[in-house]
C-alpha cells in the first residue's frame, strides 16, 4: 500500500526511466553504453565475485603450493594440526593438498560442462526460437523430452555401461552436458521468441539483413545477460552433478574432484569415525562456490528483470526533495 | 480440451523416447553386457537358462544376427509385461519383484518430501515476495546457499550431527530390521522415524528453489495492472496477495515443475545411498556396483515413468488453474 | 469514520455548485536520481455530478494526478505538497492524503472508484468476471447474501449493457469493448460519488467508443456521480464534459467550461491543442498544408501559424 512517505529510496542510475520498466521496443544503446548492461554493484555481487574468485584461485594456484596429495603415510587418520592443515585421511594422505587438487578437478569439469551445455542449449533454443516453424517445433519437442526424462538416473545408466577404463574426465563432461542442456534451451527459446518480435529486429529483417547477421548482431547481444545467467546455472549444475556422480563411484576414474574426495571419505568411514576434517571441507567448497555463483546470478537477474531491483538504502542521505 | 490432449500426447511421446533410449544405450556403448551378466549369474549359482539369456539379450543387445527392429518389438513386448529378467544382485529374485518391493519406500519418501518442500517453498516465497524491502529480503540470498549445497553432503552432515553425535535419529535404514514388515503401528512408526532425516535432507535442499522462483514471480506480479485495480477497489491486502498476486505468480513454478522434480529425484537417489534407505534409488546403485544391468534398466524405466506421470499430473493441474490455456492451447 | 452506504439508487440528481472533491496546490514528484516533477501546484474542484475533463498530451501528468488523488501512486512517486479533500454526501470532509490503511481501504471504491485504460491488463486473468465483482461486494458489504450479490452483479451488467450471461466468463474471453463495460459496471457497484476514468475509450474503435460515452452520460443522469475524465482526445471532451482542465508539463494551464474552451481559449497551448485536430468540414488538405482548422471561428489576433512561445 502506498503512503505519502516513500517506502524505498530512489533508484540509482536506472537502466530505464521509472515510467517504463518494460524494455518494450526501444533499441538498446550502442556499445559505448556497456556500462548499462553490466550488473550494478551491490554487496551481493561483491560477495559472490569474492567467493568465486577465491575458490578459483585456490584451485588454480593451490596445487602448485602444496605437497603431494597421494603420498601415503602410516600415521593414519589424524585431525588437523602438527603440520597438516586439514589433517590426514586414513592412509595418511594430506587432506589439504587433496583439497586443492580436487577443487581444480571440479572446476575443470564444471567449466567444460558449462561451456558445452550452454552451447547446446544456445543452438537448440536460439536457433529454434528464431527460425520457427517445423524446426522450432521439433527442437522444442526434443528439449522438452530431454527435460522430462530424469537426469541423474540417465547419467548413472550411461556411466555404468561405459567400462571404467574409458570413463575419463571428457567422457563424464560430455555425458553431463548431454543431460543438462535442456532446461536452459527452454529459457533461451522463450527469450529469443520475445526478442524476435521487437521492432528493431523486424526492421532488420524487413531491410533484408541475412538471418545469421540478424541473430548475431541484433538478438545475441540482448541475450547476453540471459546467456550468462544460464552459463552460471550450468556450471553450478555440473559441479553438483559431477560431485554426486563421483560420490556414487561413477565419476571420472582418472581424476580427483571434490566428489571423489567425498567418495573416499565415505568409503573410509569418515562419518563413523567423526573425521569431520575429511568430509566437511569438500562439501563446504562446493556449497560456497555454488553460493557465489548464485549470488552473481542474482545480479544478472536484476539486469534481465528490472522489477527485481532493491534500491540501495544508503542513498537516503543524498536524496533531496526537489521543489 | 485441446490443451489436455496435447499434453497427453506429449507424455506418450516422452515415454516412447525414454523406452527407446533404454533400448539403445547398452547397444551403443562399448562392451558386451550380456556375457558379463551371464557370467555373474553363473557365479551366483544360476543356470545358463536360454530363456533368461533371451531376456537379457533383448534388454541389452546381442551379437546375434537378429534384426534390430525385431529385437525392438520383442523388447516392447517384454516391457509391457514387466519382464526384465532375473536380478543378478538380488538373485534369484526377478527384477520386477525387486522393484515392486522397493518402489513404495521411494514413492512415499520422495512424494511426501516433495509436497512438503513445494508447499513450504511456495508459501514462504509468497510472503517474502509480497513484503518487499523488509528484512525478509535478506533471507533470500541465504537460501541460495542451501540450494548450492550438495544433497548428499547435507545428508552426511545431518547424519553426523543428528545420528552420530546427538543420537536423536537412526543412522540408516528404512525401519528397524528387528520388526516384522506389516501394517502395524510399530512398523509404521519405525518407518516414519527412520524417514525423518532423509526427508529433511530433501526438503532443505529443494525448498530454496521453490522459494526463489515464487518470490521473483511475486515481485514481478506486484507491478501488474490488475493488482493496481485490486488495490483501487479497496480489497484487503491478504486477499490481494493470495487471490490476485499469488494465483498468477504460481503459474511459472508449476510450469517449471518438471525441471525441479528432476533435481529432487536425483537428490533422492543419492540421499537414499547415504542413509541406506531401502528404496529404488539405493537398489539402482547396488545394481550399478554389481553390473546388474537388467535391474538397472528396469529401475531406470520405472523412475522415468513415475517422473513422467508426476509431470503429467502437474501439467493437467496447470490447465485447470490457468483458464487461458484451455482456449488457446 | 463513515460507513459504506448500501447499494441502492441514490435519491437525488443534484447538479448544483456543491463540490465533492477539492484539490489544492498538489505536488507529485518522482524521487529518482534527478527528480521529476510530474504534478506541479495543481488546484481544482469537482462539483457534485459534474463531468470534468482532464486533457493533455502523453506524459503531462494527468494519470499521475488521478492516481495521486486516490493514493494509488507507487514509489518512487511521492506527494510532496498539497491537499486532497473529499466532501462526502452526508456532510463530512475527508482528508484523502491522511487516510490510513483500514479507512483508506473502506473509502476506496465505495466513495470513489476508477475505470482504467482498456489496453491495460486491469482484470485478473485467472478468475472469472463474476468473482472479481463479488470481491468488491464481499469486502465492502459483508452482510450481503449470495443471492443479493448475484442480483447486484446482474443489475450493474444490465446498466452498462452487457449480457448477464457473460458473468462467468474470463477476461480473455471478452472483447475490448465488453471488458471496458465490465470495468465500468464494476466501478458502479457501490454507487460511488466520484468516478475517475483514465482513457477508458482510447483502445477502442470509434463506434464502440460512442456507445460507451453515451452509457456514461446516461448513467450520470440516472445515478448522479461526478466524473473526472482523462484523455488526450480534446474534441471528445468538448462533447462530453461540463468543464475542462488542460494540463501541460504537470500544470493546469487552463480550466473553464467546455464552451469557453471551445469558443474563447485563453492559453496558447489550449489553442494549439484545438488546432491539432483536423476537421471533417472545410477544404480538403487545408489542415496539412496550412494548419488551418476551420471548425471554429478565426479569432481576431490569432494566427494558426504563429509559433508558440512555450
Amino acid at each position: 500500500m502506498t503512503n505519502i512517505s516513500p517506502l524505498t529510496e530512489p533508484v540509482g542510475e536506472p537502466l530505464q526511466a521509472p515510467a517504463h520498466a518494460d524494455p518494450g521496443g526501444a533499441r538498446p544503446r550502442s556499445v559505448s553504453s556497456w556500462r548499462a548492461i553490466l550488473p550494478r554493484w551491490s554487496p551481493k555481487l561483491g560477495v559472490g565475485l569474492g567467493l568465486v574468485t577465491a575458490i578459483a584461485l585456490f584451485g588454480i594456484v593451490g596445487p602448485l603450493l602444496v605437497g603431494d596429495p597421494s603420498a601415503i603415510n602410516n600415521i593414519g587418520l589424524t585431525p588437523p594440526g602438527s603440520g597438516y592443515l586439514l589433517g590426514t585421511t586414513q592412509t595418511g594422505q594430506d587432506v589439504f593438498a587433496q583439497l586443492t587438487y580436487a577443487t581444480r578437478g571440479s572446476l575443470q569439469i564444471g567449466l567444460m560442462v558449462g561451456v558445452m551445455a550452454t552451447a547446446l542449449s544456445a543452438f537448440f533454443g536460439i536457433i529454434g526460437g528464431y527460425v520457427g516453424g517445423v524446426t522450432d517445433e521439433s527442437f522444442s519437442l526434443f528439449s522438452n523430452v530431454m527435460l522430462v526424462i530424469p537426469g541423474l538416473p540417465l547419467v548413472i545408466v550411461i556411466s555404468a555401461f561405459v567400462p571404467a577404463a574409458q570413463r575419463g574426465t571428457t567422457m563424464i563432461a560430455v555425458v553431463l552436458a548431454i543431460t543438462g542442456w535442456a532446461a536452459s534451451s527452454r529459457v533461451l527459446r522463450a527469450q529469443t521468441l520475445s526478442l524476435r518480435n521487437r521492432d528493431y529486429v523486424a526492421a532488420a529483417r524487413v531491410s533484408g539483413e541475412k538471418p545469421w547477421r540478424v541473430v548475431t548482431v541484433e538478438i545475441l547481444p540482448n541475450l547476453l545477460p540471459v546467456l550468462a545467467s544460464q552459463f552460471v546455472f550450468a556450471v553450478v549444475f555440473a559441479i553438483l552433478a559431477e560431485a554426486a556422480l563421483s560420490f556414487l563411484g561413477l565419476g571420472a576414474s582418472n581424476s580427483s574432484t571434490l566428489g571423489t574426495m567425498l567418495y573416499y571419505a565415505q568409503n573410509g568411514f569418515a562419518l563413523q569415525r567423526s573425521a569431520w576434517w575429511w568430509f566437511v571441507p569438500p562439501g563446504t567448497i562446493i556449497a560456497l562456490f555454488g553460493c557465489g555463483l548464485s549470488l552473481i546470478n542474482f545480479s544478472i537477474d536484476e539486469i534481465i528483470n528490472p522489477k527485481l531491483r532493491t534500491e540501495p538504502k544508503k542513498r537516503a542521505a543524498r536524496r533531496s526533495v526537489a521543489a | 480440451m485441446r490443451y489436455f490432449v496435447r499434453k497427453l500426447a506429449f507424455y506418450v511421446v516422452a515415454l516412447w523416447a525414454a523406452v527407446t533410449l533404454n533400448f539403445f544405450i547398452p547397444r551403443l556403448l562399448p562392451g558386451n553386457p550380456v556375457d558379463i551378466l551371464m557370467a555373474k549369474l553363473q557365479q551366483r549359482g544360476g543356470s545358463v537358462d536360454p530363456a533368461v539369456r533371451r531376456t537379457y539379450e533383448l534388454l541389452l543387445g546381442s551379437n546375434s544376427h537378429e534384426s534390430l527392429w525385431s529385437q525392438y518389438v520383442s523388447y516392447w513386448y517384454n516391457m509391457a509385461h514387466g519382464d526384465f529378467g532375473v536380478s543378478v544382485s538380488a538373485f534369484p529374485a526377478r527384477v520386477s519383484d525387486v522393484i515392486a518391493q522397493s518402489l513404495p519406500w521411494t514413492i512415499v519418501l520422495v512424494g511426501l518430501a516433495t509436497l512438503i518442500s513445494f508447499a513450504l517453498g511456495i508459501l514462504l516465497g509468497i510472503i517474502v515476495g509480497w513484503r518487499r524491502g523488509s528484512w525478509l529480503d535478506s533471507v533470500v540470498p541465504a537460501t541460495t546457499v542451501l540450494a548450492a549445497v550438495p544433497y548428499f553432503w547435507l545428508a552426511l552432515i545431518l547424519v553426523a550431527l543428528f545420528s552420530s553425535t546427538l543420537h536423536w535419529f537412526p543412522l540408516l535404514g528404512g525401519y528397524d530390521v528387528r520388526l516384522a514388515l506389516g501394517w502395524n503401528w510399530g512398523f509404521i512408526g519405525s518407518a516414519a522415524y527412520h524417514a525423518v532425516l532423509p526427508a529433511l535432507t530433501i526438503v532443505i535442499s529443494s525448498v530454496g528453489g521453490w522459494l526463489l522462483g515464487m518470490r521473483n514471480m511475486m515481485v514481478s506480479t506486484a507491478s501488474e495492472d490488475y493488482i493496481l485495480t485490486a488495490q483501487a477497489k479497496g480489497l484487503r491486502p491478504g486477499r490481494i496477495m493470495m487471490r490476485y498476486a499469488a494465483r498468477n505468480a504460481v503459474l511459472p513454478s508449476l510450469a517449471g515443475f518438471a525441471i525441479s522434480l528432476g533435481f529432487v529425484v536425483s537428490g533422492a537417489i543419492v540421499t537414499e545411498q547415504v542413509f541406506s534407505y531401502p528404496g529404488v534409488g539405493s537398489k539402482l546403485l547396488q545394481a550399478v556396483q554389481n553390473n546388474d544391468y537388467a535391474l538397472m534398466q528396469g529401475i531406470f524405466l520405472v523412475i522415468t515413468v513415475a517422473v513422467l506421470g508426476a509431470n503429467l499430473i502437474v501439467d493437467l493441474l496447470y490447465g485447470v488453474i490457468d483458464p487461458r490455456t484451455r482456449n488457446h492451447s | 469514520m463513515t460507513t459504506t452506504s448500501s447499494p441502492t439508487a441514490p435519491d437525488t440528481r443534484r447538479r448544483d455548485t456543491d463540490s465533492v472533491l477539492t484539490v489544492e496546490h498538489l505536488d507529485v514528484v518522482y524521487q529518482v536520481a534527478s527528480p521529476v516533477h510530474a504534478v506541479r501546484d495543481v488546484s481544482l474542484t469537482l462539483g457534485r455530478g459534474e463531468i470534468l475533463g482532464l486533457a493533455g498530451e502523453s506524459g503531462c501528468g494527468k494519470t499521475t494526478l488521478a492516481y495521486a488523488i486516490n493514493r494509488l501512486h507507487r514509489p518512487p512517486a511521492e506527494v510532496t505538497r498539497g491537499s486532497v479533500t473529499f466532501h462526502d454526501r452526508d456532510g463530512q470532509d475527508l482528508d484523502l492524503l491522511a487516510l490510513e490503511n483500514e479507512d483508506l481501504r473502506r473509502f476506496r471504491w465505495a466513495k470513489l472508484s476508477m475505470v482504467f485504460q482498456g489496453a491495460m491488463n486491469a482484470l485478473n486473468p485467472v478468475t472469472s468476471v463474476r468473482a472479481q465483482l463479488d470481491d468488491v461486494l464481499t469486502t465492502h458489504v459483508p452482510a450481503m447474501t449470495r443471492r443479493a450479490r448475484r442480483a447486484r452483479c446482474v443489475e450493474v451488467f444490465e446498466l452498462v449493457g452487457v449480457d448477464p450471461g457473460r458473468l462467468d466468463s474470463y477476461p480473455h474471453e471478452l472483447s475490448g469493448g465488453m471488458r471496458q463495460r465490465v470495468m465500468i459496471a464494476m466501478a458502479l457497484l457501490l454507487n460511488p460519488q466520484v468516478m475517475i476514468m483514465d482513457e477508458p475509450t482510447t483502445a477502442l474503435d470509434v463506434v464502440v467508443q460512442r456507445g460507451i460515452l453515451r452509457e456514461i452520460l446516461r448513467l450520470r443522469e440516472e445515478l448522479g456521480f461526478a466524473v473526472i475524465f482523462i484523455t488526450h482526445d480534446l474534441p471528445l471532451l468538448l462533447e462530453l464534459s461540463d468543464r475542462i482542465a488542460i494540463m501541460l508539463e504537470g500544470e493546469i494551464v487552463e480550466l473553464a467550461s467546455a464552451d469557453e474552451i471551445y469558443l474563447r481559449p485563453q492559453h496558447p497551448y489550449t489553442r494549439k491543442l484545438l488546432d491539432a485536430f483536423p476537421s471533417l468540414t472545410g477544404e480538403r488538405g487545408a489542415f496539412i498544408r496550412s494548419g488551418a482548422s476551420s471548425s471554429r471561428e478565426q479569432l481576431p489576433g490569432t494566427d494558426p501559424n504563429e509559433v508558440d512561445p512555450r
